[in-house]
């Protein structure tokens, strides 16, 4: 079969600080000393520690409130589907949308495609390989704008601070929203797309023996 | 904005590296000479696997010492001003860091401290450092370290999305009260621009272009 040559097969991997092509048997890259991996060490482990981890803090994220509002002597606490709902009352929907796309959305489909893509490779599925390498990118993308709710909440507190007359509060929801965001980054950087392909790479040594 | 002629020509003829490989699926290729605004994909996952070099170092250090000025700015000045009932307050970026430090919520303090301040001044920092040397052809001391650290902080660097929060907390306090944009935002705004344009891959060719002269 004629296809496009794999890295691995010609003795050579990339160095992932400096784009540079190295051989194999280099432990450090000579160009930038950066240590050299075949693929990121551990990665499907360490994937899916991260990911369990931010599903586990995703459950107190959306329980516990992330805000603590005093207008005027009226006291309302907010957890983050609370404040959707009150911009969407209040008649900014599109705010209530955005905000419901960078809280719920995007970390609901980084748990969904990340879990996607790590049992598809433990299977050594060759299903839809150039989609999965494009799901992955994808959520690489979009992963981080999740910071949103705690960029909002930090800049609403620090801003409204009339003690008696208004203020608000950060509490602890805030807190786990925040991890559930690192830990997701986290788990995307773990993640080494180019497992994805080597259940191609893997099934055709088995039937033409070459260099190990 | 600098406006260097682009009939100026590189201090050095763009050597080619000798292979490419996708980071996305570990595909050799062959590198071929890119012209401006041409970039090479993956034929295997669609990645993209280089793109032309669309600044050179000299309009790279400009951009990087505007996006340091903007920096200063950025932190120094509000973001957001707001008053009510001839009450006002206004908040900085660092002053929206502390927001987030009391109690038990302190590590997100540190995170948003990270993404919003650390990783864009050092940043800023290392490519002025990095691009000085570079603009009179020499490596800076510890070329190595500041490139690495560059790479990464790249996905920990967040001002677009600060940017929205500022947007959306505009938005949020703008019904109950009277929110004014200050000078920090704007500030922001153009530093976010030159962030992506110079933090992304565009200082990668520094490898390319002292291969070999690394001691």
């Amino acid at each position: 079969m004629n296809r496009l040559p794999y890295a691995g097969e010609a003795g050579l991997l990339l160095c992932h600080v400096c784009g540079r092509a190295c051989a194999q048997v280099d432990e450090r890259c000579p160009r930038c000393y950066g240590t050299l991996h075949r693929r990121k060490p551990k990665s499907l482990g360490r994937t899916w520690a991260y990911l369990i981890a931010a599903l586990i803090l995703y459950i107190p994220a959306n329980l516990l409130p992330v805000m603590n509002t005093q207008m005027f002597g009226n006291a309302s606490e907010n957890t983050i589907m609370s404040g959707v709902v009150e911009f969407w009352e209040g008649g900014s929907w599109d705010i209530a949308l955005l905000i419901f796309f960078a809280s719920v959305v995007v970390p609901c489909l980084k748990f969904f495609a990340l879990g996607l893509l790590l049992i598809t490779v433990q299977r050594r599925s060759q299903w839809a390989m150039r989609e999965r390498s494009k799901l992955f990118r994808f959520i690489e993308l979009i992963g981080y704008w999740s910071m949103l709710d705690v960029l909002v909440v930090a800049l609403v507190t620090a801003l409204v601070q009339f003690d008696s007359l208004s203020s608000i509060e950060a509490r602890l929801g805030i807190l786990f929203f925040g991890l559930v965001v690192v830990l997701t980054m986290l788990a995307a950087m773990s993640f080494d797309p180019r497992l994805i392909w080597d259940a191609e790479v893997d099934d055709d040594r088995a039937s033409t023996p070459g260099p190990a | 904005m600098p406006s260097t002629p682009s009939a100026q020509p590189l201090d050095a003829p763009p050597s080619l590296p000798p292979l490419l490989i996708c980071e996305h699926c570990d595909t050799l290729y062959k590198p071929v000479a890119l012209r401006r605004g041409e970039a090479t994909t993956c034929l295997r996952c669609g990645a993209v696997l280089e793109r032309a070099r669309r600044l050179s170092v000299q309009q790279q250090l400009a951009l990087a010492l505007t996006a340091a000025i903007l920096f200063i700015f950025a932190n120094a000045f509000p973001v957001i001003s707001i008053s009510l009932e001839g009450l006002s307050n206004a908040a900085t970026l660092f002053q929206s860091v502390q927001a987030l430090n009391h109690g038990r919520i302190t590590p997100m303090a540190a995170v948003t401290a990270l993404t919003i301040i650390l990783a864009p001044l050092l940043q800023v920092t290392l490519l002025c450092w990095v691009l000085v040397f570079a603009c009179r052809d020499q490596v800076a001391p510890g070329f190595r370290l500041c490139m690495r650290t560059l790479e990464h902080l790249r996905p920990w660097s967040m001002l677009e999305v600060c940017l929205l929060g500022i947007l959306v907390a505009i938005i949020k306090l703008g019904g109950m009260l009277d929110v004014h944009a200050g000078v920090g935002l704007w500030a922001l705004a153009m530093l976010t621009v030159l962030l992506i344009t110079l933090g992304g891959r565009e200082v990668r060719y520094l490898w390319d272009d002292f291969d070999g002269r690394l001691t």
